[in-house]
C-alpha cells in the first residue's frame, strides 16, 4: 500500500544529507538503508523518501523475505521523520511483511517510540445522503436565524427599557460618560463631516447653477442648495459618516469587551451593562447627531455660497436673501427631526452587534462590518420613509 | 541533564547574551544583561513581578529592540542575521506565550499546522497526522483537534499552544510562565509533560516561571533578574544558599518553606 506523494518542486540548488533509501537483497532479508537528514529541514524530500521506503519496501517484500529498515545512516532525525520511518514500518507490517527497525542511536530509538505510529481516524462525517444534509442544514438556518429575530426584538426591548429608566431616574445618568462620549461621536467627528458636507454643498452648488443656467435660472440654484442640503444631504451625510465612523467604534469596543469577559464582569459586580455601556452611548448619540447635523447644514451651505459667488456670479448678499426666501423654519427642522431618529438607529445596530461578538478576532471583524452595513442601510431606509412621511403631511 | 551529546560543530552554549541593555524612554529595564543558556538543559528564570523577565525574553525574540549588547543563539548573533538565515534560525526555536497567543480565528488542528504550512512542504495528509501527534504528545484529547481557541479551557490552551510550540521541531523551546493559571494537579502534570518533551526531543528549555514547584522539580539551573541584571546562576541548592536579600525572600518566604520542608 503506497499513499499519494504530492510532487514537490526542487527547492533551489540540490542539498546535501538528502534522505534517500537504498535497498539491498540477501536471499533472505532486504536491508532498506536511510541515510541523509530525516528532519523537518528537508520536509518535501523527507515525505517523497518516505514514500520510496514504503514503494522499495512493498517490492522486496513481494518477493518474500524479512524487511529491515537500518538507521545507521542517518544523520538527524526528528518526530517528523521519525513518526514517517514508523508510519512505513507499520504499513508494510500491515500488508503482511515482516520488518525489523535498526536504530543507530539510543535518541532515534527514544524518537521511534515516541513517535511511534498510531492511526488517526478522522471521525466519519455525518453520514445521510447529501440531500437530507442540505435539508438538515436549511432548518439549522432557518432557526439560527430565527432565534436571532429573537435576540434582537429582546435586545430592542431591554434597550427602550434601559433608555426610559435612565430618562426616568435623571440620576442614574451618568453624566461623565455621556460627556466623553459626546466629545468622542460629536467633537472629534466635526472636522470631517463639516469638510464632507462642504464638499457636497460646493459640488451640488456647482451643478445646480451649470445646469439651471441652460433655462436662464442661474439663480434658483441657490433654492435647490438651501432646500436640498437642509431637507436631505446634511443629515443623510452626517449619519452616514457618524455609522461608519461611530457605529465601527462602539462594535468594536462593545465586541472586544465582550470576548475578553469584561461584560461578564460588569454583570457580576451588580452592574447592568445595558445601562453603564449602553445607554451613555446612546444618549451621547442622540446628542451628538442634531449638532452635527446642524453644524453640517452650515457647512454645507457655505460651500454652496462659495462656489454660487465664484462659479455662478452671486453675490452672498443676494445668496443669503434668497435663501430667506427659499427655505421657511419647516425646512430647517425636517432635517432636524430625523438626527435623533438616526442617532438611534445607529446607536441600536452599532450595540447589537456588539454584543453579538463571539470568542475569536475573526467573528469581531465580522460584526464591525455588520454594523456600518447595516447601519448604512437602515439609515436609508429610514430617509426614505420619513420622506413619504413628510410628503404626506405636506410639512 | 539530557542524554545527547551536542554535534561537534555546535557550541554548547544555545543562548549566550552579553551586556544587553534594554529601556523604555528614560527608563532602562535591562542594565548590561549577562546570561549563558546552555544545549540540553531546562533554564528557570526567575525574578520580581516587573524586572523585566519578558522583555528579556522578547528581546531575545527580537520583540523588543534593544539598545546595547549581543544575543548569540547557536553560535550566530543575532543583529547579523537577515532574511532567510534568521528565519532558519526562528525556525529552531518554539515559543509558548503566556496566554497561549493561540489564533482564534483557526481551529486547534489549523494552529498547530500553521507553521508547518507556511515554511514546509508537506501534503496536507501528513500535516494532519504530524498536527494529531503533537495533539497526542502535550496530552490532548483527538477530539479538541477541531475546537475553537475559545472553546478550550485554560490548561487545554496551554496545552494547544505547547503543541503548536513544538509543531516544526524546534530546538529551543521558550515557555512564559507556563503553569501560570494552572490548578496545581494541571501545573504539576505540565511540568511533567515539559520534562517528558525536554528528554525525549533533547530539548533546551528556557522558562520564565513563578512557580516554584517548577524550580524544584524541572529545572537544571536556575538565573535571577533583578535590578536589571542576572543577581545569580546555578541549581537550586545554589539559590537556597544564596545570600541575595531578594533570592532569600524569594526561595525562603513562606511559600518556599512549605514546598522544601518534605524534600530536605
Amino acid at each position: 500500500m503506497t499513499s499519494p506523494q504530492p510532487k514537490e518542486p526542487a527547492t533551489g540548488a540540490p542539498q546535501q544529507n538528502e534522505p534517500r533509501v537504498s535497498g539491498e537483497s540477501s536471499p533472505d532479508r532486504t536491508r532498506l538503508l536511510l541515510t541523509g537528514l530525516w528532519t523537518l529541514e528537508r520536509s518535501g524530500a523527507m515525505e517523497a523518501a518516505a514514500g520510496d521506503l514504503e514503494r522499495i519496501g512493498a517490492k522486496a517484500a513481494a518477493h518474500g523475505g524479512a524487511l529491515l529498515i537500518d538507521l545507521a545512516g542517518v544523520a538527524g532525525l526528528d518526530t517528523a521523520g521519525a513518526w514517517l520511518i514508523d508510519r512505513a514500518r507499520a504499513r508494510l507490517a500491515q500488508a503482511g511483511a515482516v520488518v525489523d527497525v535498526r536504530w543507530a542511536a539510543e535518541r532515534q530509538a527514544i524518537l521511534l517510540d515516541h513517535a511511534h505510529y498510531r492511526s488517526f481516524e478522522a471521525s466519519a462525517p455525518r453520514p445521510g445522503s447529501p440531500l437530507v444534509n442540505w435539508l438538515a442544514n436549511i432548518g439549522e438556518t432557518l432557526v439560527s436565524a430565527g432565534r436571532d429575530i429573537v435576540a434582537g426584538v429582546s435586545f430592542l426591548g431591554e434597550i427602550v427599557a434601559s433608555l426610559l429608566r435612565a430618562l426616568s431616574h435623571p440620576s442614574r445618568l451618568r453624566p461623565t460618560s455621556i460627556t466623553y462620549h459626546v466629545e468622542n461621536f460629536a467633537f472629534r467627528a466635526l472636522p470631517i463631516i463639516a469638510l464632507i458636507n462642504f464638499l457636497v454643498g460646493c459640488i451640488v452648488a456647482q451643478q445646480g447653477v451649470f445646469q439651471l443656467s441652460r433655462f436662464g435660472a442661474a439663480a434658483f440654484a441657490v433654492d435647490l442648495i438651501g432646500i436640498l442640503v437642509l431637507r436631505e444631504l446634511a443629515v443623510l451625510l452626517t449619519s452616514i459618516m457618524v455609522a461608519g465612523r461611530t457605529g465601527s467604534a462602539i462594535t468594536a469596543e462593545l465586541g472586544s469587551m465582550k470576548m475578553r469577559e469584561e461584560i461578564d464582569a460588569l454583570r457580576v459586580m451588580g452592574l447592568n451593562p445595558m445601562e453603564v455601556l449602553v445607554t451613555p452611548r446612546l444618549i451621547a448619540l442622540l446628542i451628538s447627531l442634531p449638532l452635527l447635523t446642524f453644524l453640517a447644514g452650515l457647512s454645507a451651505l457655505f460651500g454652496g455660497l462659495l462656489v454660487a459667488w465664484g462659479y455662478g456670479g452671486i453675490s452672498p448678499e443676494i445668496f443669503l436673501a434668497r435663501l430667506q426666501n427659499a427655505i421657511g423654519l419647516n425646512t430647517f427642522l425636517v432635517g432636524l427631526i430625523k438626527a435623533p431618529f438616526m442617532a438611534l438607529v445607529i446607536g441600536v445596530i452599532a450595540c447589537l452587534e456588539g454584543f453579538r461578538v463571539q470568542g475569536s478576532a475573526e467573528s469581531l471583524g465580522r460584526q464591525v462590518t455588520a454594523s456600518v452595513v447595516k447601519a448604512i442601510f437602515m439609515v436609508i431606509v429610514v430617509d426614505g420613509m420619513f420622506a413619504m412621511f413628510f410628503a404626506a403631511i405636506k410639512y | 541533564m539530557s542524554q545527547i551529546s551536542p554535534l561537534p560543530d555546535e557550541p554548547e552554549i544555545a543562548i549566550r547574551v552579553r551586556d544587553v541593555v534594554v529601556g523604555f524612554g528614560q527608563k532602562l529595564v535591562l542594565k548590561g544583561l549577562d546570561l549563558d543558556v546552555r544545549r540540553g538543559e531546562v533554564l528557570g528564570f526567575v525574578g520580581g513581578s516587573g524586572t523585566g523577565k519578558s522583555v528579556l525574553t522578547r528581546a531575545i525574540l527580537g520583540l523588543v529592540p534593544k539598545r546595547g549588547g549581543s544575543i548569540e543563539v547557536f553560535g550566530q548573533n543575532l543583529d547579523e542575521l537577515r532574511g532567510a538565515r534568521r528565519r532558519a534560525l526562528e525556525r529552531r526555536w518554539g515559543v509558548l506565550f503566556q496566554q497561549g497567543a493561540l489564533f482564534s480565528g483557526l481551529t486547534v488542528l489549523q494552529n498547530i499546522q500553521l507553521p508547518m504550512r507556511e515554511h514546509l512542504q508537506l501534503s496536507q495528509s501528513l500535516m494532519n497526522e504530524l498536527a494529531m501527534l503533537k495533539l497526542d504528545l502535550v496530552g490532548l484529547k483527538r477530539d479538541a483537534a477541531d475546537k475553537f481557541p475559545s472553546e478550550l479551557s485554560g490548561g487545554m490552551i496551554k496545552r494547544a499552544a505547547l503543541a503548536r510550540a513544538l509543531s516544526l521541531d524546534p530546538e529551543i523551546l521558550f515557555l512564559d510562565e507556563p503553569t501560570s493559571g494552572l490548578d496545581p494537579i494541571g501545573a504539576a502534570e505540565f511540568d511533567q509533560l515539559i520534562a517528558t518533551l525536554q528528554k525525549t526531543l533533547g530539548l533546551t528549555v528556557y522558562m520564565v516561571t513563578h512557580d516554584l514547584d517548577s524550580l524544584y522539580s524541572i529545572c537544571d539551573r536556575i538565573a535571577a533578574l533583578a535590578d536589571g541584571k542576572i543577581v545569580a546562576t546555578g541549581t537550586i541548592e545554589e539559590m537556597l544558599a544564596s545570600d541575595h536579600p531578594w533570592l532569600r525572600a524569594y526561595f525562603h518566604g513562606q511559600r518556599a518553606r512549605q514546598l522544601a520542608l518534605p524534600q530536605a
